[in-house]
C-alpha cells in the first residue's frame, strides 16, 4: 500500500458560528492530478488555501510526503500555486517573476538563469523574459504564473480557478497545456474549479463539493455515471429528471406521466404511491425503439435544433420533457415537430433520486 | 448652431465657448508668471540683464532659500514618514475597520487647516504660555526649551506646525496606494518561499516608491510656498524665501525691485520642478494599477 | 505584535491633531483667570472689525464661487463635448495654481495690474476687490475643475444636448436647465472647498491691502492673548463645516447609472 502523497485528514473549518468546511477527509497519490469541483461557496478553495497553508484548519491535519505540515508558513511548505488573478508582480519582468523563487531560495545567478530559460520554453514563451506584466495578455499571464510556480520544484502544485478569468477559447487551449506539463513533469496537482467540463476533462479525480463537505470522489467516468448523490447527479453534466409514481413496488413498475416503466431492483424500499425523481443522461434515451433498452414511453416532438452533426431533439411525455442526442444521418431527414415518437433506455441506466 | 456648419465657420464659434476661460486664466495665471519671469532678467534700464539673478548670491537670499528647501524637506520627510505609518497602521496593519473611514475624512478637513488659525493652536499648545509646555513644566518640572531646545519661532518649531496638514495630506494620497497592494501579491510571494521581509523589500516597496517619492515632492512643494503660517508664528523676521518674498513685495527690502523678480522666479523654479516631479511619477503609479 | 505597532503607529500619531486641537480649545477657553469662560469667543464676537472683515470674506467667498462656475462649468462642458483635444491645455492651466505659490501669483499682480500699468486695477478699492477674486477664482481653479469636471464626466453630456437640441433648446436653455442641475453635487462641492480656501486666505488679501478675515486673524494674532484661539476653533469649525457638507452633498445626490465608456 502506497503511502498517499497529501493526507487531508478529517480538516474542518470554521469562521466564527459558520462552518465553511466540514470533516474533510482526501488521499492523494504522487503524480495525481486531482479537481476539487462545486458551486461557489462550497468550501473549495478554503480547502485549497488551507493546504497550502493561507488558512489553518480549526481541526484535522494535512500531511504532505509524510510530513504534517499544519502548523508550517505557507513559505515553509515548498508548495508552488497558481491564482484565479494571476497574481505577478507588477514591478518585475517576466523572468524575474519566474525566478522569484529560486532568487528567494538563494539560488546562483546562473542556475536560476538557466532554469528560467528552461520555464519560458516550457511555456512556450521564449522571447518574453524581458516584458513586462501588463504588456502580456491574460492567457499569457497565466502561463508565466504557471512557470513562476514549478520554476523552484515545489513538491505539489495548488491552482485556484486559474481558467476562469480568461476566455472560452483560451481557456480550453490553457487547461490542455496545464495538463500536458503537469503529466510532464510529473508533479502532485490539486485544480479547484466551477466548471464541470474543465473537470471532468482533464483530472485524474475529481472531488465534489457541496455545503463544505465531499458530496463524492472519483474519476470522471465515475462521477458522470455514477453519481453518488442527487447534487452531483445534478451539478455534473446534464440530466433529464422525469417525476414517477410506483405502481407496483415488488414488482418495480412506475408510472410516468401516460406510460409506465419497469425499474426492477431499483426502487430500493419505495412503498406504493411515492413519488421518484429518475434522472437520464440525455446519451441514455433513444429516439425510437432501440436493442438493449427495454423500456419505453410514448410522447411528442416538440423541439428539433439542427446542430450539424448533432441534432437535439425534446420529446414531451405528457407534463415531462426529455433532451435527447442523435446524430445526423445523411440519409434520412431530421423528426419533426409534432410528430409522435418514443423513447426507449435501459432501466439500468436510470438514476432513482429520491 | 447647427452641426452642419462648413470647417471654415466653425472654428471662431466653437472657440467662443472657451474663450472666456481661456482669457481668464491669460490674464491672471500666465501673464503674472510670465511678467515675473520676464522681469527677473530685466534691468533697472529695460534691459536685458543676468544681473538679477546674480544678485541672488546674497546672503540673506541664499540663506532664505536654503531655510526654505531645509524646512520643506524636513516637514516633508516627517510628513511622509508619519503619515506613511498611520495609513498602513489603518490599512494593513489589523486595526479595526471603523477607524478607517473618520481617519480620512478628518485627514480632509486637517489638510486644508493651514495658515494663520494652525499657528495660533499651535502657539496655545506649545508655545511659551501653551498648554503642554505649562504642563510639561508644572508637572514634570521640565523646560521645554532648555530640555529640549524646542523654540515653536524657530525653523523647528515651524517644520512640526507644518506637519498638521503635511501628514493627513500624505495619509490622504498614499491610502488608496496601499489598498492597490493586492493580497494576492503578498499571497504569492509567501508560497514562493519569501518571508515578509523579503516580500516587503522585492514587491511592495518597489511598487510603492513611485506614489511615495511623488508624494514626497508634492510635500516639499505644498511646504516651500506656504506663508501664513509661517509669518504668524515668527513675523517678518523668520527668513525664509516666501517671508522674503512678502517683506519685499510690501516694501522692497531687498533695495532692487528686479532682485524681488528674481526671488520669485528661483520659487516658482524649485516648486515647478517638484510639482513636475510628483506628476510624472504620479502617472507611472497609475500604469501599474491595472 | 503586529497590532501593536499599528496601534503605537496610529495613536502616536493622531497626537499631532488632537494635541493641537486641544490646546487651542482649552486655551479659547481660559480667558477668565481661574475658570472655564466663553469671554474670549464674547470678545471676538462683540468686536465690529470680526464682524466687518468676516462679512467682507463671506461676500467674497459668495463672488468668487459664482464667478467661478460660471467660469468653469461651461468651458469643461464645451471642451468635454466639442473640443476633447484642448482638454490637456486646460488641465496644464488648472494645475499652474498648484505649481506656483500663491504669494508669486499676487505678486504678479502687484507689478501688472497697478497704477501704471495698461490695467489699473490696483488705482481703487473696488478694482483691487475685483482683482482679490480673480486671485482667489485662480486659487480655487484646480479644485473647482476637477469637482465639476469628475461630475460631467459621469454624466453622458453629449446625449443630454442632442436630446435638448433635437426638441429645440437653444444653448442657454440647455446650459440652464438641463446641464447644470445635473452638476449640481459637483458644483456644491468646489463651491464648499472655495468657500474654505477664501475665508482661510491670507496672502492675497494681506498684500492687497483688502479688509478681509486673514489680515484680521494677523492683527489679532498680533496683539492679542486669548482671542486667537477662540478665533482659531471658529475657523476650524467652518472648515470641518464645510468638508462635512461636502461629504453630505456627495452621499445624498442621486446616483447615475454606471456609464460605459
Amino acid at each position: 500500500m502506497v503511502e498517499p502523497f497529501l493526507k487531508i485528514e478529517h480538516v474542518q473549518k470554521t469562521f466564527g458560528a459558520t462552518t465553511v468546511v466540514q470533516d474533510f477527509n482526501l488521499d492523494v497519490g504522487a503524480g495525481e492530478f486531482i479537481s476539487f469541483l462545486g458551486p461557489s461557496g462550497c468550501g473549495k478553495t478554503t480547502v485549497l488555501r488551507m493546504v497550502a497553508g493561507f488558512e489553518e484548519p480549526s481541526a484535522g491535519s494535512i500531511v504532505i510526503a509524510g510530513k504534517d505540515v499544519t502548523r508550517l508558513k505557507p513559505n515553509q511548505r515548498k508548495i508552488g500555486m497558481v491564482f484565479q488573478a494571476y497574481a505577478l508582480f507588477p514591478n518585475l519582468t517576466v523572468a524575474q517573476n519566474i525566478g522569484f523563487g529560486l532568487k528567494v531560495a538563494g539560488m546562483a545567478r546562473a542556475d536560476s538563469d538557466k532554469r528560467v530559460a528552461e520555464m519560458l520554453d516550457l511555456i512556450k514563451l521564449p522571447q518574453f523574459g524581458d516584458r513586462y506584466p501588463y504588456q502580456l495578455s491574460g492567457g499569457q499571464q497565466q502561463r508565466v504564473a504557471l512557470a513562476r510556480a514549478i520554476a523552484p520544484k515545489p513538491k505539489l502544485l495548488l491552482l485556484d480557478e486559474p481558467l476562469s478569468a480568461l476566455d472560452a477559447k483560451v481557456r480550453v487551449s490553457l487547461r490542455d497545456e496545464i495538463r500536458a506539463i503537469q503529466k510532464e513533469l510529473g508533479i502532485t496537482t490539486v485544480f479547484v474549479t466551477h466548471d464541470q467540463e474543465e473537470a471532468l476533462s482533464i483530472s485524474d479525480r475529481i472531488v465534489v463539493m457541496y455545503g463544505g463537505k465531499a458530496e463524492q470522489v472519483g474519476t470522471p467516468f465515475e462521477i458522470y455515471n455514477r453519481p453518488a448523490t442527487k447534487f452531483v447527479a445534478n451539478f455534473v453534466g446534464t440530466l433529464n429528471v422525469l417525476e414517477g409514481t410506483v405502481t407496483d413496488a415488488s414488482a418495480g413498475t412506475v408510472r410516468v406521466g401516460a406510460g409506465e416503466v419497469s425499474l426492477k431492483g431499483k426502487l430500493n424500499g419505495s412503498k406504493v404511491g411515492d413519488t421518484l425523481s429518475l434522472a437520464l443522461r440525455p446519451e441514455a434515451i433513444s429516439l425510437g425503439r432501440s436493442a438493449g433498452r427495454e423500456a419505453t414511453l410514448g410522447g411528442e416532438i416538440s423541439e428539433v435544433s439542427f446542430l450539424g452533426s448533432v441534432i437535439r431533439v425534446r420529446v414531451g411525455l405528457g407534463r415531462e420533457a426529455v433532451s435527447l442526442d442523435t446524430f445526423n444521418n445523411p440519409a434520412s431527414p431530421p423528426p419533426t415537430v409534432g410528430e409522435k415518437a418514443e423513447i426507449s433506455f435501459s432501466p439500468d441506466d436510470v438514476l432513482v433520486l429520491h | 448652431m447647427s452641426h452642419a456648419s462648413s470647417s471654415g465657420r466653425r472654428l471662431p464659434t466653437q472657440w467662443l465657448g472657451v474663450a472666456p476661460f481661456f482669457l481668464f486664466a491669460f490674464l491672471f495665471l500666465l501673464l503674472p508668471a510670465v511678467s515675473i519671469v520676464v522681469g527677473a532678467f530685466r534691468g533697472a534700464d529695460g534691459g536685458f540683464t543676468f544681473d538679477n539673478v546674480a544678485g541672488l548670491k546674497s546672503p540673506t537670499i541664499l540663506n532664505a532659500y536654503w531655510v526654505s528647501i531645509r524646512v520643506s524637506f524636513w516637514s516633508a520627510l516627517l510628513g511622509c514618514l508619519i503619515g506613511f505609518a498611520m495609513a498602513a497602521a489603518v490599512v494593513l496593519g489589523g486595526l479595526p475597520r471603523f477607524i478607517r473611514s473618520p481617519l480620512l475624512t478628518f485627514s480632509g478637513v486637517a489638510s486644508n487647516f493651514a495658515g494663520l488659525p494652525l499657528a495660533f493652536a499651535f502657539i496655545a499648545t506649545i508655545g511659551p504660555a501653551g498648554l503642554i509646555t505649562v504642563w510639561l513644566r508644572t508637572e514634570f518640572g521640565i523646560n521645554l526649551r532648555a530640555a529640549t531646545g524646542f523654540n515653536l519661532f524657530s525653523t523647528g518649531g515651524l517644520i512640526a506646525t507644518y506637519l498638521f496638514f503635511q501628514v493627513p495630506l500624505m495619509i490622504l494620497i498614499i491610502t488608496p496606494a496601499l489598498d492597490g497592494l493586492r493580497r494576492e501579491w503578498r499571497e504569492a510571494a509567501e508560497i514562493l518561499g519569501a518571508t515578509p521581509a523579503q516580500y516587503w523589500r522585492m514587491i511592495a516597496f518597489p511598487i510603492l516608491v513611485p506614489s511615495l517619492l511623488g508624494t514626497f515632492a508634492l510635500l516639499f512643494a505644498n511646504s516651500f510656498g506656504a506663508v501664513a503660517t509661517a509669518f504668524a508664528l515668527a513675523g517678518p523676521q523668520l527668513n525664509i524665501a516666501p517671508i522674503l518674498l512678502f517683506s519685499q513685495i510690501r516694501g522692497d527690502v531687498l533695495g532692487s525691485p528686479g532682485l524681488g523678480y528674481a526671488l520669485a522666479l528661483g520659487m516658482i523654479v524649485i516648486t515647478g520642478i517638484a510639482n513636475t516631479l510628483y506628476l510624472w511619477l504620479r502617472s507611472r503609479t497609475e500604469r501599474w494599477q491595472k | 505584535m503586529k497590532l501593536l505597532f499599528a496601534w503605537s503607529a496610529f495613536l502616536l500619531g493622531s497626537l499631532i491633531f488632537i494635541l493641537p486641537l486641544v490646546g487651542m480649545t482649552e486655551f479659547s477657553l481660559s480667558m477668565r483667570r481661574g475658570e472655564y469662560s466663553f469671554d474670549a469667543y464674547a470678545s471676538v464676537l462683540a468686536d465690529p472689525q470680526f464682524r466687518a472683515t468676516f462679512t467682507y470674506s463671506v461676500v467674497m467667498a459668495l463672488v468668487t464661487i459664482v464667478f467661478g462656475v460660471l467660469l468653469v462649468v461651461p468651458t469643461a462642458y464645451w471642451v468635454r463635448l466639442r473640443m476633447p483635444y484642448l482638454r490637456p491645455v486646460v488641465e496644464f492651466i488648472t494645475l499652474m495654481p498648484l505649481v506656483i505659490p500663491a504669494i508669486v501669483i499676487v505678486f504678479g499682480y502687484i507689478r501688472l495690474y497697478n497704477t501704471s500699468s495698461w490695467l489699473p486695477l490696483t488705482g481703487s478699492d473696488t478694482g483691487t476687490n475685483i482683482l482679490l477674486m480673480f486671485g482667489y477664482t485662480a486659487l480655487a481653479l484646480p479644485y473647482m475643475y476637477r469637482a465639476v469636471d469628475t461630475g460631467l464626466r459621469s454624466i453622458d453630456i453629449a446625449t443630454l444636448t442632442e436630446a435638448a437640441q433635437s426638441l429645440g433648446a437653444g444653448w442657454m436653455t440647455i446650459f440652464g436647465r438641463v446641464i447644470l442641475p445635473n452638476v449640481f453635487v459637483s458644483v456644491l462641492s468646489g463651491a464648499f472647498l472655495t468657500f474654505a480656501i477664501v475665508i482661510g486666505e491670507f496672502t492675497l488679501a494681506a498684500l492687497l491691502n483688502r479688509p478681509a478675515f486673514g489680515p484680521y486673524l494677523q492683527l489679532v494674532g498680533a496683539n492679542k492673548a486669548y482671542e486667537p484661539s477662540a478665533l482659531a476653533v471658529i475657523s476650524f469649525a467652518i472648515t470641518w463645516l464645510c468638508m462635512g457638507l461636502i461629504q453630505i452633498v456627495v452621499r445624498l445626490a442621486p446616483r447615475p447609472p454606471a456609464q460605459s465608456h
